[in-house]
């Protein structure tokens, strides 16, 4: 692991008495692409604005390659945002955009000349120095951003929801160009964003967060495997999320129908709940499953058939290559490795209320 | 089809028509600036003469240079305290913004006529001199709004984030203002401005109230004249104000279009 | 970041000093002097005075005048703007321009031109008379007032009808139409109704101006036809009864006050 470059410590905001974050521990890493992931509201821009400086802390302390900088303005602090619609300066070209920050350090005209040349060569707009940025495309005007921000070589970039305004291939393709830069640039990327796959393509360390707190922090792969809670299951990719009784380690309880599982510990005959991505549900006969159902809706998804299944009044969800037909009764059989098993939130404040954003 | 054409002709038409009765006083006025004889309905013929004596009349001459320079004082004066108070309250809270904006409508809202007699008791009561000053204080008063409601709504629209940008990219407040801000709402500021300077020099009324004995502007001064006849060397002066600012403008405003100034052309 | 939300909030206080000592102020001096008589005592007989023959014939003059010329420019300015939405796309700016230009020629330069086109040996009436026609009389009538203040105010109530059927979106009109909407019932069920706060916007900002003005009657009108403001102005420049020009100025501001409640009312209504 590398080395810790900023500690987020205890971190308190309010907005005119409105709670947006809530003693908030996050530790960052040297090189590291960290997401922070949530609905809008759940505290993620502010996050990003007190590490960029333009929002300070009620409470708590942010530190950076070890020193305290939670009172340092922000053009003081070594990172630079990327912000959402961008803020270039329309009274300006694209060359004069991306040499503000230079010129200010009072950087020599040749060397600026050189950034300027580097900069839009790594976002691919080479000859534009001239353009008005105001004539630019969407994507076009996102590059420049970008470029204005990494000529300063800053420690850390800070993206706010950067690829919010594009259209869903453009939005695809600056994916894998942000993740090139990234691996090119080697320095710390910390993203917002609310769209969960944009998190789960590019991050090595995802945090999603809501109403304030932490929700949970891993790599996508334990994110989207393991969700800690109803809030992270429901919020990451599709699931069947279910209360359920945990009967004895490695066997619970769904609506009276028992199904093993691989989870230990949670306490006999305590109420948990449990998510199933749909992915994982297979259909069988009818009869040969843990449980019988019928399929009330069939909808085709282009890779695989999204289908509806009834089960005592439940509603399963699950994906398949292989289409059953609306009023088939099927069975339906789960691998224990693919249940996973989630604590009830702790409190009222933590309740996670699943959004559909 | 051809219902629709001769319909669109019928609009035009109108449209004509108001723009000829908006300026066909103006060219009247144009006209008589060169005509030779002094009674208005009749054309005497063409003469240069009002124009030559009009640089020899130092009451005109005199209120000219009032005229110009309470516009331009007023005008530049109402744009950086109205700027500056455009900055202050898009950041109030809804309530005080309200009462803010409530108060610099007054003296758009209010007749003029109200707002002079206003200064007048003002002035009276804290026996202000009545002269240049007094009329350049109402003049600042009465223009700040103009700017103010020119200003107001650009920089309201501003992205925020462009000033945080620059300090995000290492620039200092002021810096980052004058960089960044100033320039995006500088279009506004200049239209407020010339809005501002517009009305200074167009207004009688409320310089008719605070000008005291002595003090002419050109409007006072047209006043004074209207009694016994205009004398014809007005005309030339108007005309000669109105064609040198008509000049002036078709080239700025040729030049920005060329510049590509305004920012964005949506 | 809190430092600059400081400097920015008390960059506003120049202005509020000013406001209140320039704007504040003046109109509490007005109503000083309008309720008290020349020993400072308080009084209603000035704003009382309104009910004086000379002046409510001038008022109710007033009245009368500014009543028809606000309507004149309302007939006027609507089609205009209609015709200008229609068929000049984006021409807001170019439009203003042409409004503002004329300002750039002396307001009373512009009436007193009309003078010179009413007048009996006017431009007017020597066209009448080449043509074999009789001389029209229509300088020094109430007509001519009227004309100067349509002249004078119509830009005032061009801009506002403008840029409120300017904003009005395209496909709200293509929606009327496509529900089966008759154009004149489109303009009459749609449009009119949403160009609304623009009329009246325009409404008070041309009745204000011609209710009080003093100019345009005592240039056109000959000195025969007395309106409101030229009694005030008179009792201010001539007569030096501030206590009585002060009252009759607060019977104006009722007017003012009443225009101003009812355009900011309309005002909230679009914003909401």
């Amino acid at each position: 692991m590398n080395n810790e470059l900023i500690h987020l410590s205890h971190i308190s905001k309010s907005f005119d008495d409105k709670v947006i974050l809530d003693d908030l521990d996050l530790v960052i890493h040297e090189n590291e692409f960290v997401t922070l992931l949530g609905p809008s509201g759940c505290g993620k821009t502010t996050t990003l604005r007190i590490i960029a400086g333009f929002e300070t802390p009620d409470r708590g302390s942010v530190i950076f390659d070890g020193k305290d900088i939670t009172q340092l303005p922000p053009n003081k602090r070594q990172l630079n945002t990327v912000f959402q619609n961008y803020a270039l300066f329309t009274h300006m070209n694209v060359a004069d955009n991306i040499a503000f920050g230079l010129r200010i350090r009072k950087q020599s005209k040749s060397y600026i000349e050189d950034k300027i040349a580097y900069a839009l060569k790594l976002v691919g707009l080479e000859g534009y120095e001239k353009r008005s940025v105001s004539r630019l495309s969407g994507g076009q005007q996102q590059r420049v951003a970008i470029a204005r921000a990494i000529v300063n070589e800053p420690r850390v970039l800070l993206l706010d929801e950067p690829l919010g305004a594009l259209d869903l291939k453009l939005r695809q393709d600056m994916q894998y160009e942000l993740i090139r830069m990234k691996n090119e640039l080697s320095i710390t990327f910390i993203y917002v964003t609310h769209d969960q796959q944009e998190a789960l393509t590019m991050s090595d360390k995802i945090v999603v967060m809501n109403q304030g707190y932490i929700q949970q922090m891993g790599t996508p792969e334990e994110i989207y495997n393991e969700p800690e809670n109803a809030f992270v299951a429901d919020f990451i990719g599709d699931s069947n999320l279910f209360p359920a009784v945990f009967l004895r380690d490695g066997l619970i309880s769904v609506d009276g129908a028992e199904f093993p599982c691989v989870d230990k510990g949670f306490g006999e005959g305590r109420a948990v709940d449990i998510v199933i991505r749909p992915e994982d549900v297979e259909l069988v006969e009818a009869g040969e499953g843990t449980v019988t159902g019928e399929v009330t809706d069939l909808i085709f998804k282009g890779v695989y058939y999204e289908m509806c299944v009834d089960v005592a009044g439940r509603e399963w969800v699950a994906h398949s290559t292989r289409p059953c037909p609306v009023g088939d009764k099927v069975g339906i059989r789960v691998d224990p490795f693919n249940i996973q098993v989630m604590n009830k939130p702790a409190s009222e404040d933590e309740e996670a209320v699943p959004t559909n954003e | 089809m051809r219902n629709h054409v001769r319909f669109k002709g019928i609009k035009k038409l109108y449209i004509a028509l108001i723009f000829i009765f908006m300026y066909a006083p103006i060219a009247m006025l144009i006209v008589q600036s060169f005509n030779k004889s002094k009674s208005r309905g009749h054309w005497g013929g063409f003469t240069l003469s009002w124009y030559r004596s009009l640089f020899t009349n130092a009451d005109i001459g005199q209120a000219f240079v009032n005229t110009i320079l309470l516009a331009l004082l007023s005008s530049v004066i109402a744009v950086v305290l109205g700027t500056m108070a455009c900055i202050c309250m898009s950041r109030m809270r809804k309530t005080p913004r309200t009462v803010m904006t409530g108060i610099t409508n007054i003296p758009m809202l209010n007749a003029d006529i109200v707002t002079g007699v206003s200064f007048m008791l003002l002035f009276l009561t804290l026996r202000i001199q009545f002269g240049f000053g007094t009329i350049l204080l109402a003049h600042i008063t009465f223009n700040i709004p103009y700017v103010i409601l020119s200003v107001m709504p650009r920089y309201r629209e501003l992205n925020p984030h462009i000033y945080e940008a620059a300090l995000d990219l290492g620039a200092s407040p002021v810096y980052a203002f004058f960089k960044t801000v100033l320039p995006e709402i500088m279009p506004s500021i200049l239209s407020g401005g010339l809005m501002a300077f517009t009305m200074s020099i167009d207004d009688f009324i409320i310089t008719h109230f605070t000008a005291g004995a002595g003090v002419h502007t050109l409007s006072t001064k047209i006043y004074s004249e209207v009694k016994l006849g205009i004398k014809p060397e007005m005309y030339a002066l108007s005309a000669m104000i109105f064609l040198s600012v008509l000049v002036l403008l078709t080239l700025v405003q040729r030049g920005s279009n060329m510049l590509g100034v305004g920012g964005k052309e949506d | 970041m809190n430092k600059t939300k400081k400097i920015a909030g008390s960059l506003g206080i120049p202005y509020m000093i000013w406001a209140a000592f320039f704007i504040i102020v003046p109109l509490i001096m007005v109503f000083w002097y309008g309720l008290t008589d020349a020993d400072g005592h308080f009084t209603f007989a000035n704003v009382a005075a309104i009910a004086n023959p000379a002046h409510s014939k001038a008022f109710l003059m007033a009245l009368l005048l500014s009543l028809i010329a606000t309507l004149v420019c309302l007939v006027l300015a609507y089609p205009l703007s209609l015709f200008l939405v229609q068929t000049q796309k984006d021409s807001s700016s170019s439009l203003t321009m042409l409004l503002i230009i004329p300002m750039w020629m002396n307001f009373l330069l512009r009436t007193y031109a009309w003078q010179s086109l009413l007048e009996k040996t006017g431009v007017i009436n020597t066209f009448l008379s080449s043509l074999g026609l009789a001389p029209l009389r229509m300088i020094n009538t109430p007509g001519a007032i009227i004309l100067g203040m349509v002249y004078n105010f119509l830009p005032f109530m061009i801009l506002p009808v403008y840029n409120s059927l300017a904003k009005i979106d395209e496909n709200v009109v293509n929606a009327a139409r496509d529900l089966g909407a008759a154009p004149g019932q489109t303009l009459l069920k749609v449009i009119f109704p949403l160009s609304l706060p623009g009329v009246i916007s325009g409404i008070t900002m041309v009745f204000i101006p011609a209710l009080t003005t003093f100019v345009v009657s005592s240039l056109l009108g000959g000195g025969k036809i007395l309106l409101i403001g030229n009694v005030i102005e008179q009792e201010f420049m001539v007569a030096y009864d501030w206590n009585l020009g002060s009252g009759l100025s607060l019977v104006l501001l009722v007017f003012i006050i009443i225009s101003v409640v009812v355009s900011a009312f309309t005002d909230r209504g679009e914003e909401a």
